[in-house]
Parts: C-alpha cells; structure tokens; sequence
C-alpha cells in the first residue's frame, strides 16, 4: 500500500508548479488558472490527512474549499472580463496604471 | 493495485501541471488543468473519498474549467509574448517554485513514518458508506457553515452579474 508521504509530496509537486506558473506567467488567465491549482493540491493534502486520521473532517473541509473556488473563479472571471474591456489586453505587464 | 493507480495518475498529473507552466496559448494550459483534476478525482478515489471524486469530476472539471474555456475564447486570448517582465519573473519564479517544494518536501519526508501508509477501500469497513459519513457531519454539526457558504455563493453570484454587465 501506498505511504501517506506519497501523496502528500505529490501534493508539493503540484503547489510548486502552482506557484512557479504564479511568478512566470504574463496571461491574467494563466496566472488564474495556477491558482486553481494551488488551490487542487492543498485539496489532495487535506483529503491525504483525512484518510490519516481516518475521520471526514478534512473531506468536508475540501467541500468547502471547492465551494469558495468556484465562488472566486466567477468573481474572478468576471473582473477579468472587466478589465479586457476597458485596457483591451491580457497581458499582465500592460496592466500598470490606475487609470488608462 | 493502489500503487499502481497512484503512479499512473500521480504522473499525469504532474505531466498535465508541468504542461499548464510551459505552454504558450492559454487554451492549452486551460485543458492540460483539466487532465490534472480528472487525475486528482482517481486520487480521491484511492483515498476513499468517493463523493469528492464526483464532486471534484462535476464541479472543478465540468464547472469551473468550462468556465475558464469561456472566458479564454470570448476575450480571444492569444499566444503569450515574451516581454522583460517575462524574463525577470523566469530568474525569480523558478528559484522560489523550488524553495517551496524543497522546504515540503524535506518536512514530509522527515515525518514519514508517523503518517502511516493507506488501505484501498473503506476505513471504517464499509459499514457506513462515505457519503452517508459527510452528510451526518455536514448537516448536523456544521449546519452554519453550510448555510452561509449558499449565501456566499448568492453574493459570488450577484457580483459576477454587475461586474460582467456592459455598460450602458
């Protein structure tokens, strides 16, 4: 059977590369999409220590996480939208003035 | 036969997040975070989370990336350039990704043996299956957080409607 460590060094693997597509990527959309990422690895850490303790506790945890997720992503999506209307780009670089 | 899940969709996992960080066009990264929440719902799975493998399937993969696919395709996002700000994050980015996970990784690896290994399959023998489990807690001890994560929703709801709305 699989050590517990396993999955949660998979669960690392998955954040870093969250992060390292925070830092590197100029695409608003990308930088988005990293953060679901971020936040779909501290899920499978959550899930990992749940079946640990073998309680539910952490999987309800995670439900709650997905609940405020997909929240964020429309919110989110939506001020992305707003702003493609006003600046007219995705790029990140391009978006450094209060007022255009 | 759970090492061999694990391998497998551990791997396409990391394969699919490595391929969301190197690739250009953002409706790439978009499917390659797909093929990571479809491997993340086997994981769960083999962690005996079952409704959250459904919940995962049905509202990261089936919701919340659609989403973004709109998104990606009604704004026309195009292929991403490399501008200065570019390279200056690729010294910084990559340095940092790595700090972390080497910081995790070490803490994990210290402590390995008192987390133990996993059983495939129930851990408390099948009697009470796994959604009958989460609903007992959801609905009696953490009633409040659940109602006020609909409110939440709502106001997530109203926002997107008035932030997304053209202006007249």
């Amino acid at each position: 059977m699989v050590p517990i460590a396993y999955y949660l060094i998979l669960a690392a693997i998955l954040f870093s590369v969250g992060v390292a597509a925070f830092l590197i990527k100029r695409n608003i959309i990308t930088i988005f999409m990293s953060i679901e990422l971020m936040l779909n690895a501290v899920n499978l850490t959550f899930v990992a220590f749940s079946h640990m303790w073998h309680q539910v506790n952490g999987q309800v945890f995670v439900f709650f996480v997905m609940v405020v997720a997909a929240a964020e992503a429309a919110v989110g999506l939506a001020i992305i939208i707003a702003i493609f209307r006003t600046r007219q780009t995705l790029n990140v670089d391009e978006i450094n003035l209060m007022q255009s | 036969m759970q090492l061999a899940l694990f391998l497998i969709f551990g791997a396409i996992a990391v394969a699919g997040a490595f391929n969301l960080l190197l690739q250009r066009h953002p409706i790439n990264s978009a499917l390659s975070l797909v093929v990571v929440m479809m491997s993340l719902a086997v994981l769960y799975w083999t962690l005996g989370a079952e409704f959250l493998a459904a919940a995962q399937v049905i509202v990261y993969a089936g919701a919340i990336m659609v989403l973004f696919v709109f998104v990606v395709m009604l704004l026309n996002a195009g292929e991403e350039e490399r501008t200065r700000g570019s390279r200056m994050a690729y010294i910084a980015g990559f340095p940092g990704a790595a700090a972390i996970f080497c910081l995790l990784s070490f803490v994990f690896l210290t402590e390995r043996e008192a987390f133990g290994t996993t059983e495939l399959g129930q851990y408390l023998g099948g009697t009470i299956s796994n959604i009958e489990q989460i609903s007992t807690l959801l609905f009696t001890k953490l009633l409040l957080p659940f109602e006020v994560t609909s409110v939440l929703i709502l106001v997530a709801i109203l926002g997107a409607v008035v932030l997304a709305r053209k202006e007249q």
